[in-house]
């Protein structure tokens, strides 16, 4: 049952994907690409992948669709007519789809518990894991200790391209003088907007604070928890304004965040080796080693929270400000 | 159900196709990376596929039940960063979208060679 439920959600989203594709409207390729994000994020779900789903649900439906919008707004919304080389692009894509569905057949089937993905290190992990940190989230537990180096480069690489935004979209054109525009109302005039998310966005937070302290026993973290964060905070400044949201988190407080997570991170690792261990290792900040690698993963989630939350709040709050 | 074994590889072919397909064909910039999003979230459906192991659930121990089939965690690990990479990168390529059209007015692929030509 559940299989034939995939099945649907993929059809599904092949069906959304071409129509994505196909229209020139952009807008409408926009709100197209939030539902396809759903599905993906259902299909997750489906998948037993629950940390994946809740992060591809906050980030695909909710980030990703609010950058898209505020970028159509300095561009434009529509795409004009005319492709380039149309018949050899899809020549090219239909060759290199025979190629991919080719080497689909010497797969292993799906759900196969033999096949080479399942032997290797992540039994390991599956069986070691009550034993060295003893938290019932594996998934948090690879992702903050086991693999910890790769989760600095990846907060790393979130870091780099939020200043890189900010760097991008602060240029200001040589003789161009800013006008002095009027506050943006949001949508404070609209009464349905205003109070459903008045109403809404305590129980966004609070629920962004649950995912990010109850990562290690169930589905949530520092990713999660950062972008629904950032995603409640997005709302209330498209139904205030942009001027109200930087009131409550400034400018300084954002920088604060995207620097503060990723140092707070590398403390950590460098915690480890002034206390004799290696960088990033946990075992060490506590005398009970199972202790200090649920200190360490607490704490290094807080870092990756931070980050997160900021850099998606001064990305998305660089773009506002941009004037047309 | 035997044949269905391989539709979830095959979707993701073809997702990661009309991807690409949009990333070569169109020339509007933000159609290119709305295409590249497609492409990427194919990826991301491929390597949690491959996680799946039949009657598996996903991986947090639970007191309540007993089985111990996880499903692989290390994938989903790989995927769960990967999707938050993903959209700071894809917000900096539509930062450099938004500059494009602030330098040449326009964010059609031919047009901007054009201006580029001359």
């Amino acid at each position: 049952m559940t299989a034939v439920f995939g099945i649907f959600l993929l059809t599904l989203l092949v069906i959304t994907a071409v129509a994505i594709v196909r229209t020139r409207n952009l807008f409408v390729a926009t709100m197209l690409m939030g539902i396809a994000s759903l599905l993906i994020a259902a299909n997750f779900f489906v998948l037993d992948a629950a940390d994946v789903a809740l992060t591809e649900a906050a980030v695909g439906a909710g980030i990703s669709t609010v950058l898209f919008l505020s970028a159509l707004a300095l561009t434009s919304d529509e795409e004009k007519a005319g492709s380039s080389r149309r018949i050899l692009s899809f020549l090219v894509v239909a060759a290199a789809a025979l190629v991919v569905i080719y080497a689909t057949f010497d797969k292993p089937k799906f759900g196969d518990p033999e096949a080479p993905v399942q032997a290797h290190v992540a039994p390991w992990y599956i069986e070691k894991t009550p034993e060295f940190i003893d938290i019932p989230n594996i998934v948090t537990a690879v992702l903050g200790s086991y693999r910890a180096y790769d989760t600095l480069g990846e907060v790393f690489v979130v870091f780099t391209a939020g200043i890189g935004v900010m760097f991008l979209l602060s240029y200001r054109r040589a003789g161009h003088t800013p006008t002095s525009r009027a506050p943006d109302p949001g949508l404070r005039h609209h009464l349905i907007p205003r109070v459903l998310g008045r109403f809404l966005i305590p129980f966004i937070l609070l629920f962004g604070l649950y995912v990010q302290f109850h990562g290690e026993y169930g589905p949530g973290g520092g990713f999660q928890a950062g972008a629904i964060i950032a995603a409640a905070v997005i709302l209330y400044a498209l139904l205030e304004g942009e001027e109200r949201a930087l009131q409550v988190l400034s400018r300084r407080v954002l920088m604060g965040l995207v620097a503060g997570g990723a140092i707070l991170y590398s403390a950590v690792g460098f915690a480890g080796l002034l206390l004799g261990g290696n960088f990033l290792d946990y075992s060490v900040l506590a005398s009970d080693p199972v202790k200090g690698q649920q200190y360490g993963i607490i704490l290094i989630e807080a870092g990756v929270g931070m980050t997160v939350t900021g850099v998606l709040l001064s990305i998305f709050h660089a773009f506002a400000a941009r004037e047309q | 159900m035997e044949f269905l074994g391989l539709y979830h590889y095959w979707v993701f072919a073809v997702l990661l196709m009309i991807g690409f397909y949009a990333v070569v064909a169109k020339l509007n910039l933000i159609k290119k990376l709305i295409g590249l999003s497609l492409f990427q979230a194919a990826v991301f459906l491929l390597y949690i596929t491959m996680g799946k192991v039949d009657g598996g659930t996903a991986p947090i121990f639970q007191t309540a039940s007993q089985t111990n089939v996880f499903s692989n965690p290390l994938p989903q690990v790989l995927i769960l960063t990967a999707i938050v990479v993903g959209i700071s990168t894809l917000a900096l390529g539509l930062g450099i979208v938004v500059r494009i059209k602030e330098e040449y007015d326009t964010i059609e692929e031919h047009e901007i060679q054009e201006i580029d030509r001359r």
